[in-house]
């Protein structure tokens, strides 16, 4: 709306060079998040293909042994994700349900004290450093889980994913109130005017009008706990194992290894700069960049649907 | 879902007994995580009792329990954030400006925005790798020094800061530029005069809240290099020093008890305190503004 009205009583100053040169060095400002993007990918790009042409992209992707340290060295990267999807899968088997239950209450139910109130406590889930959930998850949870499972490890994907789960609810909940509140009124009381209750309008009206932000939330939620380093890092251990579908109790109470992990077990050592174990963290950082880097884009996609569908 | 409910519009018993079921099912729902963080938090503040004192604030790391410090991790960590925040503020709030005031709603804005959205949600893991990439290996700013964290973390949270600060310049009504321009302003004069100082306080609440996020990030600092254990506090930029954050995920890697309910908690406990101190101070400034405006 400014730019209609602001170049040509702008234009009157007389100081047009002072003027452009401002306007330069807020673009270059604005320019330097591309910038960034393209110092990541050139970054991770850069150490990757070096590691690519000593250990083949196939073997690297379909290996199933990762050992970047020890003797023999390996460079298998399916043990990190199929240890980043059980994390991932158990946090959102807490997170979808409860954050869209969350934001159904907070949209439909909750009165606007109680809102007022709730919306910003959920909201502090999210701010607590993730390495202060990491020890809640090995000191507190574990121990409290250990009485329902007297099997479970010191280390294991349980408690991580729990604490990751809990981590991600207010990602769920806000993207989806925000979708539930942009449903017009105009529906809910043709809903209540055919004398539908709270539980129908909610179900059958609200939820499905607004599931395109509901999806987008999930999507970004998920791709938060894939790139979750420091819980995962300190509750769910150091152990790249295949994840064994058949032992599907012993999948959870075992020790794993994600992606993050494994780059946070690498970083820590003293691996230097030219050895190939520093390279793969590269190929592993780029791949996990990659795979959240395409969730992201995707929920950003289908979030603009639901925004161009009621406003 | 929608054949289920179907059957039961007959507004009786039945359709009023279930919404009240799931009132509390979405209730609950919304109190379990609050309610679980809110009993961690006791746990280790009770378990921080007898161990976060004056000798924990002010000694250095020692492998005994009863001596151990936090001391230089967290004026690391106070130091870090007051670099990341000369660093992010005016990269921000330029950014925030430019895409704010001058840019038209091309192809390149919506580029930009994009790009600004989609690095809010990269892992903070990768931005440690491009700082060991980009600000170790390439620039040569030294291994784990407090200018390479500097500028790692401060990439890290500009989208935040970015986002943050067009929303306040957002809420800036468009009738004040209008008057400033009928007075013969510039657009330049009119930000300056206009814009930025109706828009600061919620561009100054978004960023102390992004900073709030900085000094809790742990990652970055170990792919960077960042020491585990330092017993001094830096003495310029291309020092190495700790951080709280990394002292806890050091000293939680301790199999003593000692260490893990008692030192760990403590340091847990200074670390939410220095963030809810500087959380409030956010939104004391939101409030305060807030209030004077309506």
């Amino acid at each position: 709306m400014s730019d209609a009205t602001a170049p040509d009583l702008s234009k009157r100053s007389g100081q047009n060079t002072r003027e452009f040169a401002y306007r330069a060095v807020f673009f270059v400002c604005a320019l330097l998040s591309v910038l960034t993007t393209v110092a990541i990918v050139v970054t991770l790009l850069g150490d990757a293909i070096t590691f690519f042409a000593e250990v083949s992209p196939i073997a690297f992707l379909t290996g199933t042994t990762w050992s970047p340290a020890n003797d023999p060295v390996s460079f298998g990267v399916l043990p990190l994700i199929t240890g980043t999807l059980v994390i991932t899968f158990g946090a959102a088997a807490i997170a979808l349900p409860v954050g869209l239950l969350t934001a159904i209450y907070l949209a439909e139910y909750a009165s606007d004290r109680a809102r007022s109130v709730l919306k910003p406590a959920i909201e502090v889930l999210a701010g607590v450093p993730t390495v202060v959930y990491g020890y809640f998850a090995l000191v507190y949870v574990t121990p409290a889980l250990s009485v329902v499972f007297p099997t479970i490890s010191t280390f294991n994907a349980l408690s991580a994913s729990i604490i990751v789960g809990i981590m991600i609810i207010p990602m769920v909940s806000s993207i989806s109130e925000d979708a539930m509140s942009s449903v017009p009124d105009s529906l809910r009381e043709a809903s209540y005017g055919l004398g539908a209750t709270r539980f129908t309008v909610s179900t059958s009206v609200v939820v499905p009008a607004s599931i395109s932000g509901i999806a987008s939330s999930y999507i970004l939620a998920l791709s938060r706990a894939i790139g979750e380093t420091m819980a995962v890092t300190i509750a769910a251990g150091n152990t790249p194992r295949l994840v064994d579908l058949t032992d599907p109790a012993g999948v959870f109470l075992e020790s794993i290894q994600t992606m993050t992990a494994a780059m946070v077990q690498l970083g820590a050592s003293d691996v230097t700069g030219q050895s190939l174990a520093y390279r793969s963290l590269f190929a592993v950082g780029l791949t996990l960049f990659v795979i959240t880097f395409v969730m992201n884009l995707i929920s950003e996609w289908v979030a603009s649907r639901y925004r161009e569908e009621y406003r | 879902m929608a054949t289920e409910t179907r059957t039961d519009t007959d507004f009786g018993e039945v359709s009023r007994w279930k919404d009240r079921v799931f009132e509390y099912v979405t209730l609950a729902a919304a109190l379990f995580g609050v309610v679980t963080l809110g009993v961690l938090l006791a746990y280790v503040t009770v378990d921080a009792v007898g161990w976060l004192d004056w000798q924990f604030l002010t000694s250095p790391p020692h492998p005994i329990a009863a001596e151990a410090g936090l001391f230089p991790a967290l004026v690391g960590s106070i130091v870090l954030m007051v670099l990341i925040a000369l660093i992010t503020f005016p990269l921000g709030v330029g950014a925030a400006i430019y895409l704010e005031e001058y840019a038209s709603d091309g192809r390149l804005t919506r580029f930009i925005q994009l790009n600004i959205a989609n690095l809010a949600g990269v892992p903070s893991v990768v931005y440690g790798l491009l700082g060991l990439g980009l600000f170790v290996q390439l620039i040569n700013f030294g291994y784990g020094t407090l200018l390479v964290a500097g500028f790692t973390v401060s990439l890290l949270i500009l989208p935040i800061v970015i986002i943050s600060a067009q929303e306040a310049i957002r809420s800036v009504p468009d009738s004040l530029r209008q008057a400033s321009y009928g007075m013969g302003a510039t657009k330049r004069q009119t930000i300056r005069n206009v814009v930025l100082p109706r828009s600061l306080p919620g561009i100054m609440t978004g960023t102390i809240l992004a900073l709030g996020r900085a000094i809790g990030e742990t990652a970055p600092l170990i792919m960077i290099g960042v020491p585990t254990t330092v017993f001094g506090v830096p003495d310029g930029l291309f020092a190495k020093f700790s951080a709280m954050p990394m002292q806890i995920y050091t000293w939680s890697s301790y199999p003593d008890t000692a260490f893990q309910y008692g030192v760990v908690s403590a340091g847990v406990v200074t670390l939410l305190v220095v963030l809810l101190s500087i959380n409030s101070i956010a939104i004391l400034i939101r409030n305060k503004y807030q209030t004077e405006r309506s």
